[in-house]
């Protein structure tokens, strides 16, 4: 009887955990999350009207920690496919310190949350936002899109587009043009970024199954349509200044980085070379420009408050 | 009757990992407390203490 309860305690249910705090904190995907919280305080920052500091304060918090929920829930899904590639199979659930419904409570417990703060501290509009954010990363693209369809980060990349327009509404309690744009700009440049990084990763999603385009259509279509987002990247940089929301100096910057993100691509498309050298310089690049063209935007709109 | 050997002895990475969670669990709890504390004094001003019994 001993021996039995002594198995069970170690392998079943009422086993005892090694997880530490750490392999909790990476179930939130920090990396993404400090992205997350960037372009949501952007989006803070640009919006009109006032929050107090401190509400604005656990309004970030609050996005960041949803973002962070969805992640949670997304390694609980992915656990499988996580195990079999290079990149993730440290993570928590595939290398066992986190069970799997351990992961699956504290993606809910965190969700719930981070929705009933956001609403209570700032408004139901921004909370709907980032429930719709959490749906969208954990339902629609992990559960649905990720297995099934070369298109799934061009679909899935509007969860990760809209924690700015979360944070937008979370101080004006409205979602308008401006937001959109900021959205936008993240969503246009979601399917280059990752496509670059599955160019020099496509054996990890190949052996987990997970259609990316370099799997599905092939590195040279692939090549083709990152070159085509790039333009569509570089465009969108500029629509704040386009549409009046930023200014000309804004414009002039956000135009010389597209430049760069389309040179990148350019790279991409026509060097032909084994070691993936310049589809990791665009990766590196692309997250350089996302941060550049929102520390741009931060940095106007916090001269242009001073200065009025 | 219940014997000594029964029961799983925690290892001292268990125990460790455990002290680590309970930790963190601890100062999140605490942290949540003081935001949504402070938050609804910010929220709702000094007024929310002014209520009939």
């Amino acid at each position: 009887m001993a021996l039995v309860e002594r198995e069970q305690m170690l392998d079943g249910p009422g086993r005892l955990s090694e997880a530490t705090a750490g392999d909790f904190v990476a179930l939130l995907k920090p990396r993404v999350m400090s992205l997350v919280i960037f372009t949501a305080f952007v989006g803070q920052v640009l919006a009109p009207g006032s929050l107090n500091p401190f509400l604005a304060f656990i309004a970030t918090l609050s996005i960041a920690v949803g973002a962070g929920a969805a992640g949670a829930l997304n390694m609980w899904y992915d656990a499988d496919i996580d195990a079999v590639m290079s990149r993730t199979a440290k993570r928590p659930v595939p290398d066992g310190r986190v069970t799997p419904n351990e992961a699956l409570a504290f993606g809910v417990i965190l969700s719930a949350f981070s929705l009933m703060t956001l609403g209570l501290m700032a408004n139901w509009l921004a909370a709907s936002l980032l429930a719709f954010t959490i749906f969208f990363y954990g339902v629609v693209y992990t559960m649905w899109l990720k297995r099934s369809t070369p298109q799934n980060i061009v679909i899935g990349g509007a969860a990760g587009a809209l924690p700015p327009v979360v944070g937008w509404a979370a101080t004006s309690g409205s979602v308008s043009l401006e937001s959109i744009v900021l959205f936008l700009i993240i969503f246009l440049w979601t399917p280059p970024h990752f496509w670059a990084l599955a160019l020099f990763k496509t054996g990890d999603y190949g052996r987990a199954g997970v259609p990316m385009m370099p799997n599905v259509a092939g590195e040279a279509s692939t090549k083709r349509q990152i070159f085509a987002y790039a333009i569509l990247v570089a465009i969108s940089g500029i629509l704040p200044t386009l549409l009046g929301f930023a200014s000309l100096y804004y414009g002039v910057f956000a135009a010389a980085l597209g430049l760069g993100f389309v040179w990148y691509s350019w790279r991409v498309l026509r060097i032909d070379d084994e070691s993936m050298k310049p589809a990791k310089a665009l990766f590196g690049f692309s997250v350089f420009y996302l941060f550049a063209i929102f520390a741009a935007l931060l940095v106007e709109a916090i001269l242009t408050r001073v200065g009025a | 009757m219940s014997d000594e050997n029964d029961r799983v002895k925690p290892t001292e990475a268990q125990l460790k990992s455990r002290r680590s969670r309970n930790i963190a669990l601890a100062l999140a709890l605490v942290a949540f407390v003081i935001l949504v504390y402070v938050g609804s004094i910010v929220k709702l001003g000094p007024a929310l203490f002014n209520r009939p019994l």
